[in-house]
């Protein structure tokens, strides 16, 4: 039976389809040329960076991660290591996982129809902008110790912390994290009037926990900047 | 008929010698007039190119809707694949040489400079173009039913390269490398559970996941071989296999398309 569909979904659009060779194939290979010439001439002209051989006695300073990683290691300024390295990283790769099984609000799919798809590309460049911020700021603007440089700064101009870090009171940051991620749930669920009926109560938590988490980055950003606030909830066990 | 071969002329008669000897037959099995017929059997008799399908609706041939971004970052594996089997020839993961190779690659080997440049521009080239191809993806809704599996494949992609990136890094043992892989897996320290410094830590530094990712608790001798062994061998393979099932499952489902 779904043999016979499909023959008669290939009679159907026979029209509209095109031959593979060569156009296809003729663009992949100027793809693969265009590809090829750049990677040469950038080969040519740049060399790859090869510093002092690795000595484990001196370790340089500012030790940045390779690029892509960047984002994570700005995050440490903000969030201890098991968050900005493990958790968050986590969430990202399940949240992008997950997508498929989410956004399921409308079948729109092979074309660019952004207005159709607000909430979905709002919440995806969001996070996806927030990820190449974080990058560009770890990359060109932190110096020796993870001070803050301008890039027109010297790196020779050592500089020192004076800033008092608090943390919120226990209690506090229960109600604050209480407030932030179940207060922002109701939140959600009333300003997004019935996509809660569209999408399921399953998926829609799941979606709202998500983008919380992501909106919980900016804002512990934010604290710290403006407040100086090391940490939202102190525990014996972990910080947040 | 005369006039016409004497218009083609001898070039003309040692080309049909060639395309009509039976070793050029064995080869290519059918003829490049312009017909369907051949126009098929050009995609479907050539091992390279079968994973397209003969025909597809017009809109994916438009560069403007695929940027060409998966198959930029295919391309872009297979130079990192050539590339990094010939810098296999001149290096060894081993601490007293590894720094060393590098540096006579970059010195003294003819187009040592050249090629370890572009297998490390290449991986930066491919990082990049393997996250645009995601938003190019998530933009044009592609991963809506019934391809949410594809998907899932293409995000065990992008990890994989990070990895196969980051593993990378440490091979030229420089101060660079050493710097930026300690903090990478510093961050393994912080493991809830898993980690010794991490939260509700159950193990020491010597049972903990970073000990495992660096056979050690610093970065040294063995976890250059362990990130060299991982770099060579096993993630290209889980990259090999999975690219293939990313494509298979392409080539199932067709390429998306507006209903």
């Amino acid at each position: 039976m779904e043999n016979d569909n499909k023959v008669v979904e290939k009679g159907k659009s026979a029209t509209d389809k095109e031959f593979v060779w060569p156009d296809l194939v003729f663009k992949e290979l100027l793809a693969s040329v265009g590809v090829v010439v750049l990677l040469v001439v950038w080969s040519l002209l740049v060399d790859a960076p090869l510093r002092p051989e690795a000595d484990p006695a001196w370790t340089e300073n500012p030790a940045k991660a390779p690029w892509y990683f960047l984002g994570l290691q700005e995050m440490l300024v903000y969030f201890d290591p098991w968050l900005a390295g493990v958790v968050v990283p986590g969430l990202i790769v399940a949240g992008l996982i997950f997508i498929p099984y989410l956004d399921i609000n409308n079948p729109i799919s092979g074309e660019y129809r952004l207005g159709k798809r607000k909430m979905a590309t709002l919440l995806f460049l969001f996070g996806f902008i927030m990820w190449f911020v974080l990058i560009f700021v770890g990359a060109f603007l932190r110096g020796p110790s993870w001070y803050f440089y301008w890039p027109w700064e010297s790196w020779a101009v050592v500089k020192h912390s004076n800033e008092v870090l608090w943390s919120f009171h226990w209690l506090a940051g229960v109600v604050f994290l209480g407030l932030f991620f179940i207060g922002g749930t109701f939140l959600s669920i009333v300003i997004g009037k019935g996509f809660v009926q569209r999408l399921g109560r399953t998926r829609s938590l799941i979606i709202i926990f998500l983008a919380l988490s992501m909106f919980f980055i900016p804002v512990k950003i934010a604290l710290r900047l403006l407040f100086n606030v090391k940490y939202v909830l102190r525990t014996p066990f972990f910080n947040i | 008929m005369s006039e016409q071969k004497d218009r083609y002329g001898l070039s003309h008669r040692f080309i049909k010698g060639i395309t009509g000897s039976s070793i050029w037959k064995s080869v290519f099995r059918h003829g490049y007039a312009n017909t369907d017929k051949n126009r098929a059997l050009q995609i479907t008799s050539n091992f390279f190119l079968h994973v397209h399908p003969i025909r597809l609706k017009k809109h994916a041939f438009r560069i403007r809707f695929t940027w060409c971004l998966g198959g930029i970052t295919f391309f872009v594996f297979i130079v990192e694949f050539v590339t990094g089997i010939l810098l296999m020839f001149y290096y060894r993961p081993v601490v007293e040489f590894a720094y060393m190779d590098i540096k006579s690659l970059m010195i003294d080997i003819p187009f040592g400079a050249i090629l370890r440049n572009m297998h490390r521009w290449g991986a930066h080239l491919m990082v990049i173009t393997v996250i645009f191809h995601m938003l190019r993806v998530f933009l044009t809704g592609s991963y809506k039913p019934p391809r949410e599996f594809n998907w899932v494949i293409g995000v065990l992609l992008l990890i994989n390269t990070l990895l196969l990136s980051f593993s990378g890094y440490l091979l030229p043992w420089d101060q660079l490398a050493y710097g930026g892989i300690s903090i990478g897996t510093n961050m393994a320290r912080a493991v809830p559970f898993l980690g010794h410094e991490g939260p509700f830590a159950v193990v020491d530094k010597y049972h903990d996941v970073r000990f495992v990712l660096l056979g050690g608790t610093e970065v040294g001798p063995v976890a250059l071989l362990r990130f060299y062994v991982l770099h060579v061998i096993l993630l290209p393979m889980v990259v090999l296999i999975l690219a293939g099932v990313h494509f298979w499952r392409i080539r199932k489902d067709n390429i998306s398309g507006p209903l």
